[in-house]
């Protein structure tokens, strides 16, 4: 026998108005629902097995067959709009809990830690490696040498003859014992005569590296420094041509109004010398000339102390200061910052200069 | 070089109005390097004249002081004073070495003195004292400061009222030119004249035409030129004249204007017999000595020392003299160094009534050596040493000889002496178009030969080009490179063109420089900071760091005049230098800190250098160059890094790290794969570092390549740098010359991984690398990686043994592994470790 006593709380499937009345509820408390676990209560109150509609459909079963279709028909498009209406409402709480939770997760973006300490390359190798490649991209090679250097290459062979006054103005280094002829190259000049002897000609390096002077450290001077040295050999140059490989590199480098001027002077190791001077036009306190290093004409005695003929051949060469260039380039105002390794002074470049 | 500005008006055209400024910017057109401007005026101005004393009593000042109250007439009867007041000013005067009648330097009211001292009309000692007059140390023109000065003194009597400026030299003005070492004719006035007549193109005066040497006398004083050693084949005395002047006053006073162009040249004024000799060398460029002819006894030899001979030089100094010192000798025995320093035998003085002019041409190189053996650089050893004209020797001397016989009263001997032999005339062909071709400007015939001539060349047409002989103040012309260059700057370095030459194609960077790049940039940007730190260091340093074994005595270089004596050593490590600056950050404030260097070291075998220097201008035969190559030390290039405190700053939810033991190994396994090597490590002893801390670093050759670690606490503590301090060292060019020139790729398998972990307890003293090795060459081919993930022993583990825990990854290139398979691996590898190391599978 079919069960015939409704349950507590439910309608009858053909009691329109009761049907309604539950559909009403229904609505009102899926609508009243403020979050998704209020909504979960209501869906097993009004759309729950024990839900009176659920009952409702549950009795259509014994419903006489006549009343049936109609009742089925009334509980079921009920339960639809129920559901229908439970699923709208859990998207849109589902959004607004999906917001809050984006709103309960923001942070104060300003109070984030440094996780990383920044590294930073010394602006001097980054100058070096800058100068280096402008010459690359010119063509030359970069040339090395040791920094304990033979006397011969440091000097003779760049024709230092041994008694001139140029040679004590270079307040060398010398290595114990003297009779060893070893001292801390005073230039990166004596790479251009290993570059000459090593390497066929034509020639055109540059030669960056430490040099060493017997000079305090101060404000301007350091024992210790970096200079790089370009040297070109080859038939028919001139000094125009070193005139010309000096603007270029000072356009690269300076911007497209640098200007180089030459200024008569004198290296035992070039003839004719002249002291060149940058017109720099982002200078501290305006555009002005600015001296900048050595250059000349190869000197024969250089020539052929590495054994090639200055009938058939000729070079120019020329040699500025790294720490000099760091200075006025990036007004750096003394020395030591560029000496002693404080890492502030590296990390305000980082990897850039 | 100092050139007062009166001195080269006398044979320059120097505009009026011209300034040590202007001339300056002239002349460095030329090649003269500007240096510095001494100009009196800028400290001393303002009404500053004559005065003659008037009247000068004695008064008792209060405070016992005896002042003079003096009326000084300091302008012309009738008219005003250069302040303004009147004719006489009354002064009151600290000195007494005057009297009525003197003439003096009175600074009137307005005055400005050395030191900004600025002289105003005041109350003194109960007068009003309306000026001062002037000592010369207030003038700033010597150190007496006993007395005022006197005019009359100077054997000056000038006008009342005139300016004593002017007198006195005190209104020229000084230019310091830098003069380089092939110039030596510029350390005189007469070749800056010169050269500044070319930089301007204006007429020069040559002052050694004023003067006329006498020619065809009978021979003076004797002297012999005996040089048994020459250097380089090279008299070293190729010339000397000598002059003498009897009855000489050496104690008459010196012209001001002579003592104020000393000064402005940089010169004390000592005497008019040295003033003499100092103004002519400053003029003409030949250094002179005066001698006190009667104290010298027989002819004058010049020759070399001989081994054991010592001299007392001016200086006060006792010399042990080198045989090829070049002497100055009588027959008493030495007068002096030749072109360097005189004895205190011979020399002048204020009583010496005779005087004997020394006017000698010295070969360079041996003056050089003189000059620096005896550490005695002076304005003579300065000329010769450059090189001296050959042909002033004489008429410098009749320079002398007029200015002792003006101003000192003396009467020249008729007779001189001049004995030596004149170099060998320099002949130099010029090809005609080699000048265009050096320097790349087309020079016109008449350009070349016009500016060789104003040089003082004689040039000569030959064939194709010239024959030029340079002139004698000019012995660095001994190429036509040298001509080329005085063509080129006399024309105007200005009118050479800009061309760019173009290189052949080039290889871009080495394999090596690429590699270092990429190291030193990968450590950059792993957070460490790049440091250049200088590689003199202690013995002490070198023999910590510079070695492994503490008994291990290893060669340094060292320097014969380093910087510090402390640090005479180059580096056999860079820690040394990387912990100084790690110290010097410490100490600013930086706790945290990470740093590294890429440098060289320098490792010297027991023997190094090579025998003798070859000759210049030539290329040595090749074996002289490889010895000299072979005589180099080694210099690989490494890396270092120390690293202290945390990896990062402390922050905001943050905690930093501690850096630790295993980052250094971290940084060098970074370095290795940035470089493409494989770096083993193993446990490790260097003495420098902690003895349980410590890897050292190797490549599968078997090559050690560094260590990395803990430095040792007492290391640490005796360095008072931080405790915990980690480090790295590693040689570069042995990892540089590991890696590969070309990377053989490997397939990528595309089937699915099979993980395994295993654990494995093994005695506590086997390294975890070896575990490692032994599961990989167990595991076989299809292990793809393994890597340890933990450490542990305590409870459950036996005393004395620790676990290691391993995942291991297994996959096959053409087949996805059944499980069985990988089991079977895994197994093999667990086997060969409990073979090879007594490993036991943890359970």
């Amino acid at each position: 026998m079919p069960e015939t006593t409704t349950e507590p709380g439910a309608v009858e499937p053909t009691d329109e108005a009761a049907v309604t009345a539950a559909v009403d509820a229904a609505l009102a408390a899926i609508a009243g629902a403020g979050d998704l676990d209020e909504l979960k209560t209501v869906r097993i109150a009004h759309a729950g097995d024990k839900s009176p509609l659920s009952l409702a459909n549950r009795a259509i079963g014994s419903l006489p067959k006549d009343q049936k279709a109609v009742a089925g028909k009334l509980v079921g498009a009920s339960r639809g709009r129920i559901n229908q209406a439970m699923a709208a409402r859990a998207t849109e709480l589902e959004a607004e809990r999906d917001a809050n939770i984006l709103v309960e997760e923001a942070v104060d973006v300003t109070a984030a830690p440094r996780r990383r300490a920044a590294g930073a390359r010394h602006p001097l190798s980054i100058l070096q490696d800058r100068v280096s490649d402008i010459f690359v991209g010119m063509g030359w090679e970069i040339a090395e040498g040791p920094e304990v250097e033979s006397e011969w290459f440091n000097f003779d062979a760049l024709n230092f003859a041994p008694d001139h006054p140029a040679r004590a103005m270079q307040d060398t280094f010398f290595i114990e014992p003297p009779e060893a002829h070893l001292v801390l190259r005073t230039h990166t000049s004596p790479v251009q005569v290993r570059a000459m002897l090593q390497r066929d000609l034509p020639v055109y390096v540059l030669c960056p590296g430490r040099t060493f002077r017997t000079d305090e450290l101060d404000a301007t001077h350091t024992p210790v420094f970096h200079q790089f040295e370009g040297l070109a050999v080859d038939k028919g140059l001139s000094m125009a041509d070193l005139r010309g490989t000096l603007e270029h590199f000072a356009r690269v480098m300076f911007g497209a109004e640098a200007m180089i001027r030459l200024r008569p002077a004198f290296f035992p190791f070039t003839e004719p010398s002249a002291e060149m001077d940058i017109w720099h036009p982002g200078a501290k306190g305006g555009p002005q000339w600015i001296e900048w290093g050595g250059c000349g004409m190869v000197h024969p005695n250089v020539l052929r102390a590495a054994g090639i003929d200055p009938q058939i051949y000729s070079g120019f060469a020329f040699g500025m200061g790294v720490e000099r260039t760091l200075m006025f380039r990036n007004d750096v105002g003394d020395m030591h910052d560029m000496i002693e390794g404080d890492v502030r002074f590296s990390t305000h470049f980082g990897m850039e200069i | 070089m100092r050139v007062p500005l009166s001195w080269l008006r006398e044979y320059a055209r120097v505009p009026e109005g011209a300034s040590a400024e202007d001339v300056m910017a002239d002349l460095v057109r030329v090649g003269l390097e500007e240096e510095d401007v001494h100009r009196p005026s800028d400290e001393l101005h303002g009404p500053i004249v004559v005065g003659q004393v008037l009247s000068a009593e004695a008064e008792e000042a209060s405070n016992g002081k005896t002042i003079m109250w003096c009326q000084v007439q300091v302008a012309p009867e009738g008219t005003t004073a250069a302040d303004g007041g009147d004719a006489v000013h009354g002064i009151v005067c600290g000195a007494d070495n005057f009297s009525a009648g003197d003439k003096v330097v009175v600074t009137l009211p307005g005055a400005v003195l050395p030191g900004d001292f600025k002289i105003a009309a005041r109350k003194t000692y109960g007068h009003i004292s309306e000026g001062m007059i002037a000592s010369v140390r207030e003038l700033g023109i010597g150190d007496d400061h006993d007395g005022i000065l006197v005019l009359g003194t100077l054997g000056l009597d000038p006008d009342v009222g005139s300016d004593a400026l002017k007198l006195l030299g005190l209104d020229d003005e000084a230019a310091e030119l830098n003069v380089t070492p092939d110039r030596g004719y510029c350390f005189s006035i007469r070749g800056v004249a010169r050269e500044y007549s070319h930089a301007t193109g204006t007429g020069f005066t040559d002052p050694a035409d004023a003067v006329s040497a006498p020619s065809g006398v009978p021979d003076g004083f004797g002297v012999r030129l005996e040089d048994n050693a020459p250097i380089h084949g090279r008299e070293g005395c190729d010339r000397f004249v000598t002059r003498t002047v009897r009855g000489v006053d050496a104690a008459a006073p010196t012209p001001p204007w002579m003592a104020a162009r000393l000064r402005l040249a940089g010169m004390r004024s000592i005497s008019l017999v040295v003033d003499v000799t100092n103004y002519v060398m400053l003029e003409l460029g030949q250094p002179l000595h005066a001698y006190d002819q009667d104290q010298l006894s027989g002819a004058i030899t010049v020759r070399r020392a001989v081994p054991g001979e010592g001299l007392k030089t001016l200086d006060d100094k006792e010399r042990q003299l080198d045989p090829e010192d070049l002497l100055i000798t009588d027959d008493a025995g030495i007068l002096g160094i030749a072109g360097v320093m005189g004895g205190e035998r011979g020399e002048s003085s204020v009583s010496t009534s005779n005087v004997l002019i020394e006017a000698a041409h010295f070969e360079e190189v041996g003056i050089a050596r003189s000059a620096r053996r005896h550490r005695l650089p002076s304005e003579a050893s300065k000329r010769f040493e450059r090189g001296v004209d050959w042909q002033v020797a004489p008429i410098a001397a009749e320079r002398a000889v007029e200015l002792l016989a003006r101003f000192g009263g003396g009467t020249a001997d008729e007779a001189a002496t001049d004995v030596g032999q004149a170099p060998q005339p320099v002949s130099i062909f010029l090809p005609a178009d080699y000048a265009s071709g050096r320097i790349g400007v087309d020079f016109t015939d008449e350009q070349i030969t016009s500016t060789l001539a104003m040089l003082g060349a004689e040039v000569q047409p030959a064939g194709e080009g010239w024959n030029v002989t340079p002139p004698s103040w000019r012995p660095d012309l001994v190429e036509k490179a040298d001509l080329s260059e005085e063509i080129a700057r006399l024309v105007g370095y200005d009118k050479i063109p800009s061309r760019l030459p173009v290189a052949p194609p080039g290889r871009g960077l080495t394999r090596a420089q690429q590699q270092r790049r990429r190291v030193v940039q990968a450590l950059a940007d792993a957070g460490l900071a790049e440091v250049l730190s200088y590689p003199f260091v202690s013995a002490e340093a070198n023999g910590l760091f510079g070695t492994a074994e503490a008994d291990e005595e290893l060669p340094a270089v060292r320097l014969a005049n380093p910087i510090s004596s402390e640090e005479p050593f180059l580096r056999r490590s860079l820690l040394p230098g990387l912990l100084e600056v790690l110290k010097r950050n410490v100490s600013r404030g930086f706790r945290n800190t990470a740093l590294y260097e890429s440098g060289l070291v320098f490792l010297p075998d027991g023997r190094y250098g090579s025998a003798g220097i070859p000759p210049l201008g030539e290329r040595p035969p090749q074996q002289v160059i490889d010895s000299m190559l072979d005589g180099i030390p080694d210099q690989p290039r490494r890396l270092a890094t120390v690293m202290t405190g945390t990896d990062s700053p402390e922050g905001a939810g943050h905690s930093p790290r501690p850096w630790d033991w295993a980052d250094p190994l971290d940084t060098a396994d970074l370095v290795a794969s940035v470089l493409g090597v494989t770096v083993l490590r193993r446990q490790g002893q260097h003495q420098a570092f902690h003895p349980g801390r410590t890897a050292e670093l190797y490549l599968p050759s078997g090559a050690v390549a560094g260590y990395a670690g803990e430095l040792h606490p007492k290391v640490l503590a005796a360095l008072d740098a931080p405790a915990r301090t980690v480090a790295l060292e590693l040689d570069l060019d042995v990892l540089f010359a590991a890696a590969a020139d070309v990377i053989v790729a490997k397939p990528i398998s595309t089937f699915p991984i099979a993980t395994q972990d295993v654990a494995l307890v093994v005695d506590a003293g086997i390294p975890a690398s070896d575990v490692l090795t032994v599961l990989r060459e167990g595991a076989g081919d299809l292990l793809e990686d393994a890597a340890l993930f933990d450490v542990y022993s305590g409870r459950g583990i036996e005393e004395g043994r620790k676990s290691l825990a391993f995942a291991l990854r297994f996959r096959a290139p053409d087949r996805t592994l059944t499980a069985e398979e990988a089991s079977t691996a895994r197994s093999a590898a667990v086997n060969l470790a409990a073979e090879r190391l007594g490993a036991v599978q943890r359970a």
